[in-house]
């Protein structure tokens, strides 16, 4: 689903340029469920946003289902974010004006979706992280949990073939966070590719591998068992 | 532009800074409310003046010659130029259809006139009948002299009431007999002319009669004329300048003088001097229009101002929107459509209340110089293009630094 081969990245800042990542190669097969973890610095958020296109790489190559990223003007980049890819942040970044509903309906706007089908489409998918309820109330209405649960059927809404997660869990408490990976590890359970970027050792280990990342190299990266949040909530 | 979710995009977020639109509104609001104002005004100074200057729509036209100061074609200055009775004929025939009242006139400046014993010295002049109407007098008994006079060589008066009051006192003139330069003269009329004491001492006789008497031969002092009433003021002005400037043009030609020499023929024109009022009021309008473009130009940067900020405190959600895949121009579109709705409603508004207030206040004001001040559709129109090209440009740059938001930095964006 994912093939990156020797990518290099790095941001100058003022007359010094920063290497962060130094040569990253990674392969994720459709239908896993990846961590990406390091200490801060590592260069994880950066490869993330390379992968989510929300940044660019200065050299190697990077296909998603078999198309080549790159050369990106940004209609095209918008086009490929909206087409391939679904976010969850750190921050939900949800829109604070709009309720749930419409915040889930947005990705289903910029594709062009019809009111209706629009609106039936991310009813089904708050359904599906158990906020229907809560359809009509706005972001400040609702508890972190929430939010972030908002912020995954946002994501899921616009069916992308991956999902993207930076520190999902970042700004939750424990039961919290456990209830998320629940939910994203049943999405990955129906066939979603998913990589989740921590630096928490408990949640990556609810993932199904683990890829450590140190200075811009991959130190390390293998499969795990995996623990289900489920029994740990 | 008629999407549904666009437009509730667009409530959501006015209705999320309402003060900051309402200022925002304001400042276009009260740009139009003051352009239309001084348009009103302008308009208003316009139509006063324009009927002050119809009731003396009298659009006259005066010839008359002196010496050339200017040799021309090897005829040397200091000539002395005469206009002759041909000349009134050429003129008469070649603007017959612009032409309403037409006389020549041959002067005496002044004549000793006799009734019995008493004496006087008057102007005389030799003229046309129409004259009459030339000079707007008006007739207090009899008649004034005619075509009939004219054509008989008659040795008939009009005298004014001046001289009437200082010859015969309070008898009756007309049908007496005055002398004038040692000729009998029958009174026919007595006339008055709004003109007053000076104009009311002069004696009108038929113009064959005064070059005969006077040994004029056929030369004439000068030739006036006047213009129907024109549709409006412009035209009538239009009309008066050109044949003001081909009637000289062609007189100069006929007694060879150089086309730049204006003391030796002379073609005064009366609504010059409205000319003069007409375009300081011109003037005036311009500065108007200036005044108001200005104003709502200071509105329009006002908006753009705004917007900036605005694109500024939604840089992160913009971010969010490009990450769920909003194309660039799909930023811009939202960021000009805000810019143009606020703009628009806010000068409709302006433009309203512009109209209430000409509408209402406009019967109260009633001096000579302004008279009913209106601003015409067109200029309306105008202004609500003007409006929305305004918002079009006051929300353009802010959207499309909004479009140009990478992402990534609007999501660092805390």
């Amino acid at each position: 689903m994912i093939d990156i081969k020797e990518l290099h990245k790095s941001y100058k800042t003022g007359k010094s340029s920063l290497h962060v990542l130094k040569g990253i190669n990674l392969n994720v097969k459709e239908g896993d469920l990846v961590s990406i973890m390091g200490s801060s610095g590592s260069g994880k958020s950066t490869l993330l946003n390379i992968l989510g296109m929300l940044d660019e790489a200065d050299e190697g190559s990077y296909t998603l289902d078999g198309v080549p990223i790159k050369n990106l003007n940004e209609k095209k980049a918008a086009n490929y974010r909206n087409k391939f890819l679904g976010f969850v942040f750190q921050s939900f970044n949800l829109i604070s004006y709009k309720t749930a509903q419409d915040n889930v309906s947005m990705p289903l706007y910029y594709q062009g979706m019809k009111r209706k089908e629009r609106q039936e489409r991310s009813m089904s998918y708050l359904e599906k992280v158990g906020l229907a309820d809560w359809a009509d109330h706005r972001p400040n209405m609702l508890s972190g949990g929430q939010k972030q649960r908002v912020a995954i059927a946002r994501a899921l809404a616009s069916q992308p073939k991956v999902l993207l997660a930076d520190e999902p869990t970042g700004a939750l408490d424990t039961t919290t966070s456990y209830e998320v990976m629940d939910l994203i590890q049943q999405i990955n359970e129906e066939g979603k590719t998913i990589l989740v970027v921590t630096h928490e050792q408990d949640i990556a280990n609810m993932t199904k591998r683990i890829v450590n990342l140190k200075d811009g190299v991959i130190i390390d990266d293998s499969r795990i068992e995996q623990v289900k949040a489920l029994e740990n909530v | 532009m008629f999407n549904r979710d666009r437009w509730e995009e667009l409530f959501e977020t006015i209705a999320k800074n309402k003060l900051r639109t309402v200022l925002t509104g304001i400042s276009v609001a009260s740009g139009i409310f003051i352009l239309v104002l001084l348009l009103g005004v302008g308009q208003g100074l316009q139509n006063g003046i324009e009927n002050q200057f119809q009731d003396d729509a009298k659009n006259r036209l005066i010839v008359y010659t002196g010496r050339t100061t200017k040799g021309y074609k090897g005829m040397n200055p200091g000539r002395e130029i005469e206009l002759r009775n041909k000349d009134f004929d050429f003129a008469s025939r070649r603007y017959e259809d612009n032409i309403e009242y037409k006389s020549p006139k041959y002067r005496i400046w002044s004549s000793q006139v006799n009734y019995e014993n008493e004496t006087g010295n008057y102007r005389v002049e030799g003229v046309y009948g129409d004259n009459q109407f030339l000079e707007s007098a008006t007739m207090v008994s009899g008649r004034f002299v005619n075509t009939r006079d004219q054509k008989k060589y008659e040795k008939n008066a009009a005298i004014g009431y001046k001289v009437k009051t200082e010859l015969f006192k309070d008898k009756e003139a007309v049908g007496k007999f005055i002398k004038v330069a040692n000729l009998n003269f029958k009174v026919v009329g007595v006339f008055s002319d709004p003109g007053g004491d000076r104009e009311e001492s002069r004696v009108f006789i038929p113009l064959s009669t005064a070059q005969r008497v006077f040994n004029g031969g056929d030369t004439i002092s000068s030739m006036t004329f006047t213009l129907p009433q024109a549709a409006s003021f412009d035209k009538a002005l239009k009309t008066s300048d050109y044949i003001t400037a081909n009637l000289e043009k062609q007189i100069k030609e006929r007694y060879t003088v150089a086309p730049d020499d204006n003391s030796a023929v002379t073609v005064r024109n009366t609504l010059e001097s409205a000319q003069k009022i007409y375009s300081l009021l011109n003037m005036v309008n311009i500065f108007f229009w200036i005044v108001g473009i200005m104003t709502i130009f200071a509105g329009i940067v006002g908006v753009g101002n705004i917007m900036l900020i605005i694109v500024k405190e939604r840089t992160k959600e913009i971010g969010i929107r490009k990450a769920l895949g909003a194309k660039p121009w799909s930023i811009v579109g939202m960021i000009l459509h805000e810019s143009i709705f606020v703009t628009f409603m806010a000068g409709f508004f302006g433009l309203f209340l512009g109209l209430l207030l000409l509408e209402f206040v406009a019967p109260l004001i009633d001096t000579d110089f302004i008279s009913n001040p209106s601003v015409n559709f067109n200029i309306a129109l105008t202004t609500v293009f003007i409006l929305v090209l305004a918002g079009a440009i006051a929300g353009f740059f802010p959207a499309w630094k909004a479009a140009r938001i990478k992402p990534i930095t609007a999501l660092r964006n805390e």
